[in-house]
């Protein structure tokens, strides 16, 4: 029998508000056990009475932080778990949670390149671990991430994002904000479509492997649209969500 | 055990009577959507190709079109569905064929004991032959009265409510018998052989 993946007791170090509706929480783990980019941690709360809630939240640190993972979590108005991180959580509480979980929508130096990324809204999260960890790998396959967030105050990691971008020419970021755009905005402003995704291809380059996240429509229409522009579905690994709440 | 784990400042959702209850696996919390999860591109299956196979440990093996198949005796189903990502959903309602109707159709070898789904695109997902007689699975070409779409898994799906929702193979092209249980997609990828929701069958060693 495979070993059960047991629940442990985290603590959260650190808390960091992304954006008005996204917090990252650094979790320290007792029985850490190495990731790979792309995978879940499962979160358990229990109230006083017994009563259990689970979610599932995207790991968004790399792999080589260890005894430690951030999850990234977007409050969802009317949820359950995500209001109780953002409203409840403070630094020093315990919290249950199980992982790593995922083998399928993960990416590893080893698998090469080029690394096609699509993200609406927090879909970024998962593809936040993939950029972070290739940050660091050596050799760093080229890279590109089409990126849809509603508002420039959305946009999860901006500061980050940019930064590496400058750092390294073979990171290409490609963003639309399709709700409203601040002055002087020189990305797209409309929801992702052919001619951005055909962009990405061309920046990435030949075969890239693409990882796909964000909500339903945005995941079926550039997968889709992908694989209408010549990607093998093969190489199209998505993750699709409708909110978590 | 030592004392339960208590999260600080939980309440969680209220708990009225009847809002589920006993429908509910642990872990699950009930949505009124309906998420769709699949690890790659929707595969779009023109219907004038669609077939769909018995094969494997079976006396001679049988292929259906889609006229055909559709053309079985089919009924209305009114299931709850569970989904290992934690959502569950009451009273969804289908339209499709029995399998024991469409083993049935087949004379199955003795020593069979496992049936492997397969999907366009590629996908897999094994279960116990039991888990699929006595009507406790079908394959459903319609949701809510409409044909089923693509992301949701058309042309047909197979769908097996008493598991997590992974073994409800999309875009289903057929079953194949064998004698030895062979892990499918998910399966091999960490997540649990047999996906019972009452016994919180999510991945490998629960």
């Amino acid at each position: 029998m495979p070993e059960p993946l047991a629940w442990q007791i985290s603590t959260v170090t650190a808390i960091r508000v992304e954006t008005a509706e996204v917090t990252s929480f650094t979790l320290e783990l007792p029985s850490w056990r190495p990731h790979r980019a792309g995978q879940h941690y499962d979160v358990r709360l229990t109230a006083a009475d017994g009563y259990q809630a689970q979610r599932s939240y995207s790991i968004a640190s790399p792999p080589s932080r260890s005894g430690e993972v951030d999850l990234t979590i977007e409050k969802i108005a009317d949820g359950e778990v995500s209001p109780y991180f953002h409203d409840t959580v403070a630094v020093g509480d315990k919290v249950e949670v199980r992982g790593p979980i995922g083998g399928y929508f993960v990416w590893e130096p080893a698998f090469g390149g080029p690394l096609l990324l699509v993200a609406g809204g927090s879909g970024v999260v998962p593809l936040m671990a993939m950029l972070r960890e290739r940050a660091s790998a050596d050799p760093r396959p080229p890279a590109v991430l089409l990126y849809s967030s509603r508002n420039f105050d959305d946009v999860i990691y901006r500061d980050e994002l940019a930064a590496l971008a400058a750092a390294d020419t073979g990171l290409r970021v490609i963003q639309t904000l399709t709700r409203s755009q601040p002055a002087g905005w020189t990305g797209y402003d409309r929801r992702i479509d052919r001619p951005m995704l055909s962009e990405a291809i061309a920046a990435a380059g030949p075969a890239p492997l693409v990882y796909i996240c964000g909500p339903t429509l945005l995941v079926e229409a550039a997968a889709n649209g992908l694989v209408e522009l010549g990607v093998p579905p093969a190489q199209v690994r998505t993750e699709r969500f409708g909110p978590t709440s | 055990m030592t004392d339960r784990f208590v999260s600080r400042g939980f309440v969680g959702r209220a708990r009225e009577a009847g809002d589920g209850a006993g429908r509910v696996p642990p872990g699950q919390y009930l949505t009124e959507g309906f998420p769709v999860l699949s690890a790659g591109p929707t595969p779009q299956v023109p219907l004038d190709s669609w077939e769909f196979t018995i094969t494997g440990l079976v006396k001679a093996p049988m292929r259906w079109s889609w006229q055909e198949f559709t053309a079985l005796p089919s009924r209305d189903w009114l299931v709850d569905i569970s989904c290992v990502t934690k959502w569950t959903k009451l009273d969804t309602s289908w339209h499709g064929v029995s399998l024991d109707d469409l083993l049935g159709a087949v004379e199955i070898e003795p020593r069979a004991r496992f049936v492997t789904a397969h999907s366009y695109g590629g996908y897999t997902t094994n279960l116990p032959l039991t888990d699929l007689l006595n009507n406790q699975a079908f394959v459903a070409w319609q949701y809510d009265g409409s044909p089923l779409e693509p992301a949701h898994g058309g042309p047909a799906r197979l769908v097996v409510p008493h598991l997590y929702l992974w073994k409800s193979a999309k875009w289903v092209r057929g079953l194949q018998l064998r004698e030895e249980d062979e892990p499918g997609f998910w399966e091999s990828l960490g997540y649990h052989n047999r996906g019972d929701p009452w016994r919180e069958e999510r991945y490998s060693g629960d």
